[in-house]
């Protein structure tokens, strides 16, 4: 998933002191998940925001929505009817989804509610970790099952630094060692010899070194 | 011979190899970089020039091995892959070789968290692997990495690091073999204090025939003090000092500390002299070039063969 954090509220009520009747917009995709933008954290900041501008002497009209994908427009189209009443709008979904509710709402200033982080997957409840660089290129099945570009902290493509040590990345004994983990799942696999092959220079075309990204799928883009 | 270098032709002609290194000033002060090529000149077949080591903003390598370079000096230029992408590097490389630069160390580089610029990007666009895949194709082949032919090649004799004590260390010998089978010359290995893991590690080099395809120079560093010793135990990446080393350096007085250090440094060359598959020394005196003088001639490295 996508995941993300919260922006400090302060960050937040900078963006939107100029406006009276805001709409707070949540995802119900990645951000949900992450317990970071869905509907439950769109009530959380709403109430955060009434109550710090209140006590700032300042009334301010806050109404929320969560949608089912903030990134697919055919859901972002469902809010046409709400604008009307606005003077901004809050986005608590991805990067994605605050650049399809501005390039929708092109006469509504749109401004985001949390941090867009990485691409990662919940290591236990509360933590999320990276997982993939999305490089469009995926080198998974040489590698063991375990991305070296999004987690070796140098994107070693041919094995350890000198400075593993205990399984641990050199930067933090709280970051695991790719290759450590790399090498004990191929030797798990039986598949010690992989590791001899030279992985070449990467064409870093596929992500993104090339511009900006796009699919196209004619079957389904007519 | 595959360059002109002269560490090449001294390893060559099987002579045990003595390199050292000069880290570059932090400004633009060219004294500094001259000042230790002076100490060091006449002791070494050649002088790594450390590329903004331990992620700190330092005179680029370059800059300096001109300049040891102008002084009659072989510097053995060193190259991140932290720092620049490929077009950068190769671009760099093109202009080392037209300063007479041909000797290169490739490597990843310290990461910029313990640099005095954690929030720069690091480009990694290219590995260490892949850079010496890059140098050897630029050398053998005369072209650059994209296909595209280079008018006068750049022929460099094309180095690597190896460190026995990191983790896993049944990897090592294999992250060894990589390096080979893309195309190193030579190796500069990791500060060597335990001797044994060391020894142990080399036996694994031998036994896949790498120090035949390969010169292998040993690092050693001397300790200036307890304190540095016990630093360097605890708080370096990588690095293995055992217990009884720093026992050993704590065990003189703070005034003989060094002394101390210079003399163990001495016995790890002799010592490692006698291992097979090591071709020579490589001596990391940080910020103490001017003990490189002493270590030499004590080891018994003098005098310095003289290549054509």
């Amino acid at each position: 998933m996508i995941t993300a954090e919260r922006k400090p509220l302060k960050e937040i009520m900078d963006y939107i002191q100029p406006f009276n009747r805001i709409l707070l917009v949540g995802c119900n995709e990645c951000v949900t998940v992450c317990s970071a933008g869905g509907r439950k954290e769109v009530g959380l900041l709403s109430s955060a925001l009434q109550s710090a501008f209140l006590s700032a002497g300042k009334s301010i009209e806050i109404k929320e929505h969560t949608l089912e994908r903030q990134c697919d427009p055919e859901y972002v189209e469902e809010i046409v009817g709400m604008m009307d009443g606005v003077d901004a709008v809050v986005s608590m979904a991805c990067g994605c989804g605050v650049q399809e509710m501005a390039r929708r709402y092109k006469n509504k200033p749109v401004f985001p509610a949390v941090n867009t982080k990485f691409m990662g997957a919940s290591e236990r409840q509360g933590v999320w970790a990276e997982r993939c660089q999305g490089c469009g290129n995926c080198l998974l099945g040489i590698t063991g099952g375990i991305c070296p570009i999004a987690r070796c902290s140098k994107q070693l493509m041919n094995g350890p630094c000198g400075g593993s040590t205990n399984g641990k990345c050199e930067i933090s004994k709280e970051v695991d060692c790719a290759w450590q983990l790399i090498w004990d799942r191929l030797k798990m696999l039986g598949q010690e010899d992989r590791y001899l092959d030279i992985i070449p220079a990467k064409d870093w075309r596929t992500a993104g070194g090339g511009g900006p990204r796009k699919i196209v799928r004619e079957d389904l883009a007519g | 011979m595959k360059t002109n270098s002269v560490l090449e032709k001294v390893l060559a002609n099987g002579n045990l190899a003595v390199t050292s290194e000069c880290g570059p000033p932090r400004g633009a002060v060219p004294e500094k970089v001259k000042e230790k090529g002076q100490l060091l000149a006449g002791f070494v077949d050649a002088v790594n020039v450390t590329d903004n080591q331990t992620a700190m903003v330092r005179m680029s390598s370059l800059g300096a091995s001109i300049l040891l370079r102008q002084m009659g000096l072989n510097p053995l230029l060193q190259m991140v892959t932290r720092d620049r992408n490929r077009l950068a590097m190769q671009s760099e490389i093109l202009s080392a070789y037209a300063h007479g630069i041909d000797t290169m160390l490739c490597l990843s580089g310290d990461h910029p968290h313990f640099g005095d610029h954690p929030m720069a990007a690091s480009v990694h666009d290219i590995d260490s692997i892949q850079l010496i895949q890059m140098v050897k194709t630029m050398r053998d082949e005369g072209r650059f990495q994209g296909g595209a032919e280079i008018e006068n090649p750049p022929k460099m004799f094309i180095g690597a690091a190896a460190n026995p004590f990191a983790d896993p260390f049944e990897l090592r010998v294999m992250r060894l073999a990589k390096k080979v089978a893309a195309g190193v010359d030579f190796i500069q290995t990791q500060c060597i204090y335990n001797i044994p893991k060391f020894e142990k590690w080399m036996e694994g080099v031998r036994n896949r025939g790498l120090h035949e395809k390969c010169y292998i120079l040993a690092g050693v560093t001397p300790m200036k003090s307890a304190g540095m010793a016990r630093y360097m135990k605890n708080k370096v990446p990588g690095m293995d000092v055992p217990d009884d080393v720093v026992a050993r350096m704590a065990a003189k007085p703070k005034e003989e500390q060094a002394q101390e250090g210079v003399d163990i440094c001495i016995e790890t060359i002799q010592r490692l002299s006698q291992v097979e598959g090591v071709a020579g020394f490589h001596i990391m005196a940080i910020e103490w070039e001017k003990i490189v003088p002493e270590i030499v001639e004590r080891a018994g490295l003098l005098p310095r063969p003289q290549v054509a």
